[in-house]
């Protein structure tokens, strides 16, 4: 194919990715907004005023950054994840399967989609977040390239569970057992300085937290960890499951036969 | 000679040891009416799933228009369009969106494809629907759909599996009309189906697969002329006497007398039976063959 027809088949998966999303907004835009704004509400304004501050900051002010990566992280992977199994379920996959549209333009469509709701929700989510606390940007071009880097990691990872799943259970194993503790226990709701040494240790091993922990230190100034490791392990992730999707589609895994 | 399509050696074992193709050959000249027949687990489908990359081949070669699967694959599929057997388009997708994002796929811009959408939409008798969402389209409807999905890139070969399966006469006629046309204006037809008649009308040439391998590869004409006998049924005015038979053909009475099937033999001239049944003033009102042609050699061949 010509760059030119490269450019279409690229950026014609990524509409239908968004008009997808767009077209189902009750079940993909809406939830997490209602769900971030009780977090707000309970977590931060009942709760929250008798925590007192942390790093230095409101209890509101420090959980939203972690707040705001846990809804682009969540939707990235789901929204990619569901999509693309959907496609291969009601085999509307073979439109691209026999069409002359590369692999990689595939899997880059497929995760820029999940891309553009991740960042939607997430724009959301700080939208909202306005409304319960004051954020100033400290670091906008981190704030930018972590959430950014972060979307793009999370939706390579849901497709990847797209390509292995077989049943709409399997799409909703990963969010369920590795996604979502992962995501409690990395950092959104508290500084691992608050926890005994051995279980700070332990945290270190849990990408999202440096995910989240950066993307704080582009809001508030504030990380419990080095955020430029954060990039070269996000970049690494990237990089390790963008080489492993494309392998899958090259390979033709569960949806050739 | 570039063949439409040109397909050696090709073999396909699936996980678990089932081996759906041993190394089949076959050529579909350019602008051919070609029919691909088979049983149900023949290999038609696994044939077809590998010239449009759904199924991934063991070993062999498969090239369409001269363009190489393996080598050239988006030339090659350039040159494909296909209307699968199952729906598969995206239900809460409008009819015209299918067909315009298909055609990005394809790296066609969106203006362009906005016009072939309305142009084969408007063939296929589906402008009016083109805002409604897919899943709320009749079979028909849908199988059409699938038709001008394919077409939207203008493809050299259209491949046609079991596509009126399901689909009642009047449309099924419409719908052969259409895929006709088509193959006047040059686009090269490959079609599976079931109904033997249509292959027997329609195509130009056969392949007949049966166990993956190809057992007859010819022109229809050709393969019809092989038949050695045919069974036609005589409906009569009224019922043989009891105890005749004909010292010629061999026949069996049916419908409590009123019919009888007589059997032909290539080369025997149905007037001696006409002679005999006018001899003992019976009328023949009506006949017709008791299957059809191709039909009795299919059954014939895959029988070995």
């Amino acid at each position: 194919m010509k760059n030119s027809e490269i450019w279409i088949a690229f950026y014609t998966i990524l509409i239908k990715e968004i008009r997808r999303f767009t077209r189902i907004w009750p079940q993909t835009l809406l939830p997490p907004a209602i769900t971030m704004t009780l977090y707000f509400a309970i977590f931060g304004n009942l709760i929250g005023e008798r925590i007192g501050t942390m790093g230095g900051f409101s209890y509101m002010q420090y959980i939203v950054p972690g707040l705001i990566m846990m809804s682009v992280i969540t939707n990235s992977y789901s929204n990619v994840s569901s999509s693309f199994f959907s496609a291969k379920f009601q085999l509307s996959v073979q439109e691209l399967l026999v069409s002359p549209t590369p692999n990689w333009v595939i899997l880059v469509g497929y995760t820029l989609g999940g891309v553009a709701r991740g960042l939607l929700v997430g724009l959301a989510v700080t939208v909202l977040s306005l409304f319960f606390t004051h954020l100033a940007l400290e670091n906008i071009v981190m704030t930018i390239v972590v959430v950014l880097l972060t979307s793009i990691m999370f939706s390579l990872g849901g497709f990847v569970n797209a390509i292995y799943a077989r049943s709409f259970d399997d799409v909703s194993i990963v969010p369920t057992f590795i996604l979502t503790p992962l995501t409690y226990l990395g950092g959104v709701f508290y500084s691992i300085d608050l926890l005994p040494e051995f279980w700070q240790n332990v945290s270190l091993l849990n990408p999202v937290l440096y995910m989240v922990n950066a993307f704080r230190y582009g809001v508030l100034g504030v990380s419990d960890i080095n955020v430029y490791w954060a990039l070269v392990i996000v970049s690494l992730f990237i990089v390790a499951l963008f080489s492993y999707g494309l392998r899958l589609l090259n390979q033709g895994k569960g949806i050739r036969n | 000679m570039t063949y439409a399509i040109e397909i050696s050696d090709l073999k396909k074992r699936y996980e678990g040891g089932f081996e759906a193709l041993k190394g089949v050959d076959l050529k579909v000249e350019k602008g051919d009416f070609f029919a691909l027949l088979g049983p149900n687990g023949a290999g038609k489908s696994t044939t077809i799933g590998v010239l449009c990359s759904l199924v991934n081949k063991t070993s062999g070669r498969v090239s369409i228009f001269g363009k190489d699967i393996d080598s050239d694959f988006a030339s090659a599929k350039k040159h494909l369009g296909v209307v699968p057997q199952e729906f598969n388009f995206n239900v809460f997708e409008t009819v015209f969106n299918i067909v315009v994002t298909q055609a990005g796929f394809y790296g066609i811009s969106r203006a362009v494809a906005a016009e072939r959408a309305e142009k084969y939409l408007k063939q296929l008798d589906l402008w009016g629907k083109k805002d409604v969402q897919s899943r709320m389209l009749s079979g028909g409807m849908k199988r059409r759909l699938m038709i001008a999905r394919a077409l939207v890139h203008e493809p050299d070969v259209l491949i046609l599996d079991e596509p009126t399966a399901g689909v009642d006469i009047e449309l099924r006629r419409s719908m052969w009309d259409f895929i006709k046309k088509l193959n006047e204006q040059g686009t090269t037809i490959i079609l599976t189906t079931h109904y033997l008649e249509e292959a027997e009308q329609l195509c130009r040439n056969i392949a007949i697969i049966n166990s993956g391998e190809i057992v007859e590869n010819t022109s229809v004409k050709a393969l019809l002329k092989t038949l050695n006998q045919e069974t036609f049924i005589f409906d009569l005015d009224k019922s043989l006497p009891s105890g005749w038979s004909s010292p010629d053909f061999n026949l069996t009475v049916v419908n409590d007398g009123s019919s009888i099937e007589v059997e032909v033999v290539k080369g025997q001239s149905l007037n001696k039976i006409f002679k005999e049944l006018d001899a003992i003033d019976i009328n023949v009102v009506s006949m017709r063959n008791k299957s059809n042609r191709l039909e009795e050699l299919f059954v014939k061949l895959i029988k070995g």
